[in-house]
């Protein structure tokens, strides 16, 4: 039964085509279409009924003609040939690979759509991963386990911030991971991204002599978009079975969503849904869920999978659907503002929108420093307060502000450029952040840090003139 | 058992042919995996079908068999400290059978069936009983009682046999009538019934959840239903952590209604370290966990709302106050536009289907303090989170909730990204119960009203003045209206800000929030005499009591009232001192 092949296709719309009755089209299963030039195209089932199959394509559909198509049922859903030699390897956006090397020997399969984890079966994420970026350890703690996007724009340094988190970072006190750790490894997720970033990404990971530990899925510009929609999938159910298989670390880099959620909402159209805001289907919440969710830690395995998804804000709008539905998923986000990008501070992370859900369990007295907590609080706190003076100032300007306007204003521009700023392949130590922060709160009255038990303050604060 | 088959299947909605005889509303069996399902609608077409289960690879032909039951929660003891999934299969034993991924058709028993539980009749033979009549005791956890009840539908009779005090589990009958009936520990209950009760009781009890904003202003009662919206990040889930940790309910049922696998792992992995400062005891112990993951299926999604307000109803009938927790309502819609839209239904606002209104209504309606059908009083309080796209209030799910709940805490994003927590706005805000639970709160403090008035009051003004600051700077403003904002500023940093990482501060006693308000607003009081005797702002804000003002939220533990007291003292200490300056230079 599996394996046989239907003549003909009612129709041929789109990146949806209607098959007429198999008796054998199982839900979600996945179909090989040829078109009369003999070319394979992938497709899932999305509506089976006793009339007819709705199949929608991976793949372009120029060229299927209704007459001369064939469709063949696979009987199975759409897999994933995994082992431990996907390492060092790149595949296209269906899973299959583009390097020139043949598949990875092995007879595991994997179905990319993977399978809910238990939430009784997860495990806290905890781990402080130290990326050496002051306004990500400081402020907006990644944590081994979580998914943490970064919003950009066109334009922003999104690509050159996601590289230097992966170069630096690592597991305080053990070491280095990203060096000779075998229990490492970088799933690289690249969807409709032009080939010049898929270079970037490869040369920084060359530079920093991790290649051999990066998987790469590739769906670039000039691959059919519907393609895709399977890109993030291949690359988790790697990611799954590097992290729960073989108990390693990884971090999931997935880029651009925005691309993906575009190729969703077309497909979505061609169905003829009901669209929910800017014409996204309603079920782009479930939908980014089911590959956000996907990243964690499980009972049984050592490994853990940390994502860090990239999207771009269309007009710079965190309202958007894509970076709104995404904030509501992940556990955080690092969001790039233009304005400070403009003013030269790189990396241009926004103080006060961004922010880390996991940051609360992960840092503290034995994992990074007592005053940690506080301080950060601190910190948002101060930097709020900025902005509004600066609104104020901008109005009455500068100098009718009070003396403590004035000396907010100092914090801000100091904290911007001495904090928020640093070198692309500057690596600092938590310790050093935290300090810095320190030495910036200064800049403040004492009784301005409310956010600040006095033991701490007695204590890490720099003294008048120090 | 009415058997038919599969004639589409179009993600969680399948359509099945030659089910004529089945209820609507039965649970069924989908396929040869045997995948829980509904019966949802019922026409030319056939039955169909929300699947509750991830049902890839199904195909038309598989059979599909109706149970002849709508879709029911089995209650009894040994729901307390448990976690589920949607439709009630124990997350835990699913572990055991499948492993870390949930794999469809697995079963699960909801109860453990074979479990003993210590059992003290408190019926007699002879006895006449009726629905809500109580037959005996088991002690579910250290902490709760589980009160048998003779079920809500259970036709009255007399006792014949009444099981004496023992061990027993839940397959033993512990009850017979004297026309046969059996009782047992447990029993169904359908769950998109509402159970029964005589009648409605005003809500004039507060629910304290120790959250000074919400007890001191935005108060909700037991038997209220609050709404708690606000942009993602903003605090929806940790206020209700929060609140679920600490308030004074006497069983909690938290349900993780399309939301992150691991804020609930967070629930299951802290809870029960976290020990009840009322009773000594496990939190856990009173807590049960409904979730439904974002990325677990859709359709159980939908029903995991119903599933956790019937076991609360089911504890509220024993005559416990329950409190619900639901994170968040905007997934539940989501999942009901979801499986709409497959059912090819006309959508109205937003894609929504046009009974969203009512079905939101419904599932409020049943929070409420009521005298429930054995006599005794218990509530359901439900607090829903909303999560609009885009923070944007106007949206139908949060504008259809508003009608139906009477206690609003609204997230501002502002307070959230200045890391202002709880950061539920003090203008957008609001509760209807506040005048009810007045009373309660004049046996803490005969003076809880007026500070609250006098406290929203200043805050009021404070808005007001902030507006002509922005246009003019404060400079411009006099000292007494300067004064405003400086005493609005201690009551923010002071008061309402309550982070739920400070030791001391995460839960804050009645007594304490009445003492911190009094003193904050005795200051002003002060000040504002002291300025109109003369003396000037500045001379006011270097006062060393204004800086405690603002930290003795986290100095003063809850217990330490005569610390609290103490600085009453410094406040009064301080002005008269200042008065005594001005009074002075006045003479000289
Ligand atoms: N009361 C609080 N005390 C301290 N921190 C808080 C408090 N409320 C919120 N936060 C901070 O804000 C973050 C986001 O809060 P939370 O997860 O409750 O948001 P949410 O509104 O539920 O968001 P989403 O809609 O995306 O689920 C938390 O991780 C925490 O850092
Ligand atoms: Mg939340």
């Amino acid at each position: 039964m599996r394996g046989l092949e239907h003549r003909g296709l009612a129709s041929a719309d789109g990146p949806i085509v209607i098959a007429r009755r198999s008796e054998t089209a199982g839900y979600g299963e996945i179909v090989a279409v040829y078109g009369g030039d003999g070319r394979r195209r992938v497709g899932r089932v999305v509506d089976s009924s006793e009339d007819a199959v709705a199949i929608q394509l991976f793949d372009s559909s120029a060229g299927l003609s209704v007459d001369d198509s064939r469709v063949e049922y696979l009987g199975k859903a759409l897999e994933l040939r995994v082992g431990p030699d996907i390492l060092g390897r790149v595949f296209d956006g269906l899973g299959r690979p583009t390097d020139g090397y043949p598949e990875p020997i092995s007879s595991e399969m994997r179905d990319v759509n993977g399978m809910p984890i238990n939430p009784a079966a997860r495990v806290y994420p905890r781990d402080f991963i130290q990326t050496g970026v002051s306004a990500i350890d400081g402020m907006n703690t990644l944590i081994r386990g979580q998914k943490l996007p970064i919003f950009s724009g066109n334009g922003l340094p999104h690509n050159r911030l996601a590289a230097q988190i992966v170069r630096q970072a690592r597991i305080l006190p053990r070491g280095q991971a990203g060096e000779a750790d075998e229990s490492f490894a970088i799933v690289f997720a690249g969807m409709g991204i032009k080939y010049d970033v898929a270079r970037f990404f490869i040369d920084s990971f060359e530079r920093s002599g991790v290649l051999a530990r990066v998987v790469m899925f590739l769906s670039l510009a000039d691959s059919p978009s519907i393609e895709r929609l399977i890109t993030p999938k291949a690359a988790l159910t790697a990611a799954e079975y590097l992290a729960y298989e073989r108990g390693m670390h990884v971090l999931v880099v997935m880029t651009d969503m925005t691309n993906y959620c575009e190729a969703l909402r077309e497909v979505s159209a061609a169905r003829g849904e009901v669209p929910s805001r800017k014409g996204y289907p309603g079920y782009l919440y479930s939908d980014l869920a089911s590959l956000y969710e996907r990243a964690g830690k499980i009972e049984g395995s050592p490994g853990s999978i940390t994502q860090i998804p990239i999207l771009s804000m269309p007009n710079d709008d965190i309202s958007h659907p894509i970076p709104d539905l995404t904030g509501y998923i992940t556990e955080g986000q690092i969001v790039l503002d233009r304005e400070l990008s403009q003013k030269g501070v790189y990396p241009p992370v926004a103080g006060l929108p961004s922010l880390s859900r996991l940051m609360k369990d992960g840092i503290g007295p034995g994992m990074t420093r007592e005053d940690h907590k506080d301080l950060s609080s601190q910190l948002f706190a101060a930097y709020a307060k900025v902005k509004s003076v600066r609104n104020l100032s901008a109005i009455i300007g500068e100098e009718e502000l009070s003396s403590l306007d004035k000396r907010y204003l100092r914090f801000g521009e100091r904290f911007e450029a001495e904090f928020l700023t640093q070198g692309e392949f500057e690596d600092r130590g938590i310790g050093k952040t935290l300090d810095l922060g320190w030495r910036l709160l200064g800049l403040l009255p004492r009784e301005e840090l409310l956010r600040l038990p006095a033991a701490l303050i007695e204590k890490y604060l720099p003294k008048e003139g120090g | 058992m009415t058997t038919g088959r599969i004639t589409r299947i179009a993600g969680p909605v399948v359509v099945a042919e030659g089910l004529g005889a089945a209820g609507l509303y039965d649970v069924v069996e989908v396929g040869e995996a045997k995948l829980a399902g509904e019966i949802i609608r019922m026409d030319g077409r056939g039955a169909t079908i929300q699947v509750y289960e991830e049902d890839t690879g199904m195909r038309p032909g598989e059979p599909v068999v109706s149970l002849g039951k709508p879709l029911s929660v089995s209650l009894g003891p040994g729901l307390l400290g448990t976690i589920y999934d949607g439709i009630q299969r124990p997350l835990s034993q699913l572990k055991a059978a499948t492993g870390a991924f949930l794999e469809p058709g697995v079963k699960g028993e909801s109860l453990d069936r074979s479990r003993k539980w210590a059992f003290e009749p408190a019926m007699r033979p002879g006895e006449d009983f009726g629905p809500g009549s109580l037959i005996g005791r088991a002690r579910e956890t250290q902490l709760v009682e589980h009160r048998v009840l003779v079920p809500p539908n259970a036709k009255p009779g007399k006792a014949r046999r009444v099981a004496p005090a023992g061990e027993y589990d839940l397959r033993d009958t512990i009850l017979e009538s004297e026309s046969g009936a059996a009782f047992g520990l447990s029993h169904d209950w359908p769950v998109r019934v509402p159970r029964p009760s005589r009648r409605r009781l005003p809500p004039t009890e507060p629910l304290v959840t120790g959250l000074r904003v919400v007890d001191m202003l935005f108060p909700i009662s037991k038997g209220g239903c609050a709404a708690v919206p606000g942009g993602f990040g903003t605090g929806k889930t940790m206020t209700q952590h929060a609140i679920a940790k600490w308030c004074d309910a006497d069983i909690i049922v938290y349900v993780g209604c399309g939301e992150r696998g691991n804020e609930m792992t967070d629930v299951l992995t802290e809870f029960p370290k976290l020990v009840d400062p009322r009773t000594g005891r496990s939190i856990m112990e009173r807590t049960i966990l409904i979730a439904n993951t974002s990325n677990m299926p859709v359709a159980a999604r939908e029903v995991s709302i119903y599933t956790g307000i019937t076991l609360a109803e089911y504890y509220r009938d024993m005559g416990y106050g329950v409190a619900v927790m639901a994170d968040s309502t905007s997934r539940w819609a989501e999942a009901l536009r979801e499986l709409s839209g497959r059912l090819e239904e006309m959508p109205a606002e937003e894609g929504f289907p046009a009974y969203l209104p009512t079905r939101l209504a419904e599932f409020y309606e049943r929070g409420g303090r009521v005298e429930t059908m054995g006599e005794t009083v218990g509530s359901v309080s439900i607090i829903g989170a909303v999560s609009p796209p885009g923070g944007d209030f106007s949206e139908p799910v949060t504008q259809h909730t508003k009608r139906f709940i009477r206690c609003f805490w609204a997230l501002d994003r502002d307070l959230a990204n200045a890391r202002h927590y709880p950061a539920i706005s003090w203008i957008d805000s609001y509760s209807e119960y506040a005048e009810e639970v007045a009373e309660w709160w004049d046996k803490v403090d005969p003076e809880w009203r007026s500070l609250r008035g006098r406290a929203l009051e200043l805050l009021k003004r404070e808005q007001r003045l902030e507006q002509i600051v922005r246009l003019i700077g404060p400079d411009a403003l006099p000292d007494e209206q300067r004064l405003v904002l400086m005493t609005a500023e201690i009551v923010k940093s002071g008061f309402l800000q309550q982070s739920s990482f400070d030791e001391v501060d995460k839960y804050c006693a009645p007594r304490k929030q009445v003492l911190l308000l009094r003193s904050i607003l005795e200051f002003h009081r002060r000040a504002e005499a002291a300025i109109k005797a003369g003396a000037p702002l500045p001379k006011i804000s270097a006062l060393p009591v204004r800086e405690r003002l603002s930290r003795m939220k986290s100095e003063v533990p809850n217990e330490a009232e005569h610390e609290m007291r103490a600085i009453e003292d410094q406040i009064a200490g301080a002005f008269d001192e200042l008065d005594r300056q001005y009074r002075k230079e006045e003479a000289r």
